[in-house]
């Protein structure tokens, strides 16, 4: 029977999506779960995401936020420079370094950075944002090809996988190279529907080809947003979640996905 | 501009960011904080051709350059941009910086469909310094604010999203009222999610005259580099392509010694901080690229 694997993006402590995530991913039958970072953020008690992903043994990889809480860092390295957006980061940096326990951030600090493995017959790479830099931003209209088959010949391998941007996307590259952004189960992508997005990546029948398969994953939103607002967290995050909606951290978006979202 | 003794030397780390000075020092503008002094007479750098265009955009891919930039002087100047265009769009993302006081519909509609058939994002950047003529045109000309939101304007309506972009002229307790006026006026003009870039000024040029320009302790040395974040600097990532040659970065195109070579090939090796301009970058990091950019200190 041909393998398959449940990939995770940015958590941002949503674990009301990613509890719901992991029975979705059992009930495809994935043998294996792997989560590429940004546990915390935005949503409530970072704690419970920590614990799920640990109980349930997926293997985690560092993001640019874990990189901070674990190393005690004073912000999430996103490289926020607008003035609104650094301000809600600073708010959501603060609430969730508080709120991760001391074990639990130096358990982040010592997270891998990049995971590998063969499959389908292919390499393929696991990083966070991007395989040279965890914190970079790779949005589908600002990510030339040429950019993407040179981290395929700089770091050997056939397929990448990243997430950090936050909208899923994927491209072939051309002798059977790929990459491939599996979005985040963090917060919507910002096109006006509540659901969320994971990836299933198999390979094919006869172990000579591995796909990627977006899935679009509904789960209680409306039981998150009213824990973020018991946490007292920004109601713009909230809205977030109950719209679709990114109301924030909108500078880096290119024009192409910027002109998608409302705001 | 007078020289150093001895400077910190930088390596090209990967080339991200290739511009392209495609009206050299020409504009039609005459703007009293330009950093390189354009104006509709200052021939020092001239038009680039599509050729050489084609040429570098080519040499650029094995190099895996992520953004390309159009910048001038007035790039709409140059009647082969929208070509130059059409073409990037098949290599990666493209960003104008224009005045947008030259923008006539055949031109607009063309890259607007150049942008709506492309895989990657057109962006526009469109300076502005004031947030109505009082504030901008003692700065950029008279008439020029209502002529460049009218070219904000036609952008809007043809489905870009442009970036304004202002040069700090005000001081830094006042920002929060100066970004509040910018956005509110340009949703009245029908910009209804503008985006907002906020430039430091650069002491040099014609900007040294407007204010001041560096003295003789601004330099930078081995003991600054120390503990610092080398990827700020544009040198770093960056090259820009001129009529004369590829130089090292846009700040610096018209200084003696910034010319690296013939081609992108050429320009790959180190480059000594050797300009008092150097400073600016070094305090305020990547203010070139898209995103918007904020005086942090601390």
């Amino acid at each position: 029977m041909s393998r398959s694997i449940a990939l995770f993006g940015g958590i941002y402590s949503n674990h009301v999506a990613l509890s719901r995530a992991l029975e979705d991913a059992r009930d495809r039958s994935a043998d294996s779960v792997y989560c590429l970072g940004d546990l915390g953020a935005f949503g409530p008690q970072p704690d419970r995401t920590i614990d799920l992903l640990r109980d349930h043994g997926v293997k985690v990889m560092q993001g640019n936020y874990d990189n901070s809480i674990g190393n005690g860092l004073s912000d999430c390295q996103c490289g926020y420079t607008d003035p609104r957006d650094n301000h809600y980061a600073r708010i959501s940096y603060q609430y969730t370094f508080q709120k991760t326990s001391p074990p639990n951030r130096k358990w982040l600090g010592e997270l891998p950075e990049l995971y590998r493995f063969s499959m389908g017959g292919k390499r393929v790479l696991l990083c966070h944002g991007s395989p040279r830099r965890m914190n970079e931003f790779l949005f589908s209209s600002a990510t030339p090809t040429h950019l993407l088959s040179k981290f395929c010949e700089d770091f050997d391998a056939d397929v990448i996988v990243g997430t950090h941007s936050g909208i899923h996307w994927s491209r072939d590259l051309g002798n059977g190279k790929k990459f491939i952004n599996i979005g985040v189960l963090g917060r919507p992508e910002n096109d006006g529907t509540t659901h969320v997005w994971y990836a299933m990546l198999s390979e094919n029948a006869s172990g000579t080809e591995v796909e990627a398969e977006f899935i679009p994953l509904q789960y209680d939103h409306e039981r998150l947003a009213e824990e973020m607002r018991s946490e007292k967290l920004p109601e713009e995050f909230v809205e977030t979640i109950q719209t679709g909606w990114w109301t924030t951290c909108l500078e880096v978006l290119p024009m192409k996905e910027r002109r998608i979202g409302r705001y | 501009m007078t020289t150093a003794p001895s400077f910190p030397s930088v390596a090209l780390d990967c080339l991200d960011n290739l511009w392209f000075q495609v009206a050299g020092t020409l504009c039609n503008l005459t703007c009293n904080h330009c950093f390189i002094s354009c104006s509709p007479k200052n021939h020092t750098l001239g038009f680039l051709d599509f050729e050489t265009v084609k040429r570098v955009l080519a040499e650029s891919r094995p190099l895996g350059v992520k953004e390309y930039y159009f910048t001038g002087g007035e790039p709409f100047m140059n009647n082969e941009l929208p070509a130059m265009l059409e073409e990037t769009l098949r290599y990666g993302p493209a960003s104008v910086l224009t005045n947008a006081t030259l923008l006539p519909e055949k031109i607009v509609n063309r890259i607007a469909k150049a942008e709506r058939e492309s895989l990657y994002s057109l962006e526009l950047r469109v300076s502005l310094d004031g947030f109505s003529p009082e504030t901008n045109d003692p700065i950029r000309g008279e008439g020029t604010f209502e002529r460049a939101m009218q070219g904000v304007e036609f952008l809007v309506g043809n489905g870009f999203l442009p970036i304004i972009t202002a040069m700090r002229s005000w001081r830094l307790e006042e920002e929060e009222e100066v970004i509040g006026k910018f956005t509110t006026m340009l949703k009245s003009r029908g910009y209804d999610r503008p985006r907002l870039k906020l430039l430091p000024s650069l002491k040099i040029g014609q900007e040294a005259m407007r204010t001041a320009g560096y003295t003789d302790l601004d330099w930078l040395t081995d003991e600054m580099m120390e503990g610092y974040d080398k990827s700020q600097l544009l040198c770093t990532n960056s090259r820009i392509v001129t009529d004369k040659g590829v130089h090292v970065c846009p700040i610096l195109v018209d200084q003696a010694g910034s010319n690296m070579g013939a081609t992108l090939a050429e320009s790959t090796k180190d480059f000594p901080l050797a300009y008092q301009a150097c400073m600016t970058c070094y305090a305020y990091g990547s203010i070139c690229s898209n995103v918007s950019s904020t005086v942090t200190f601390e």
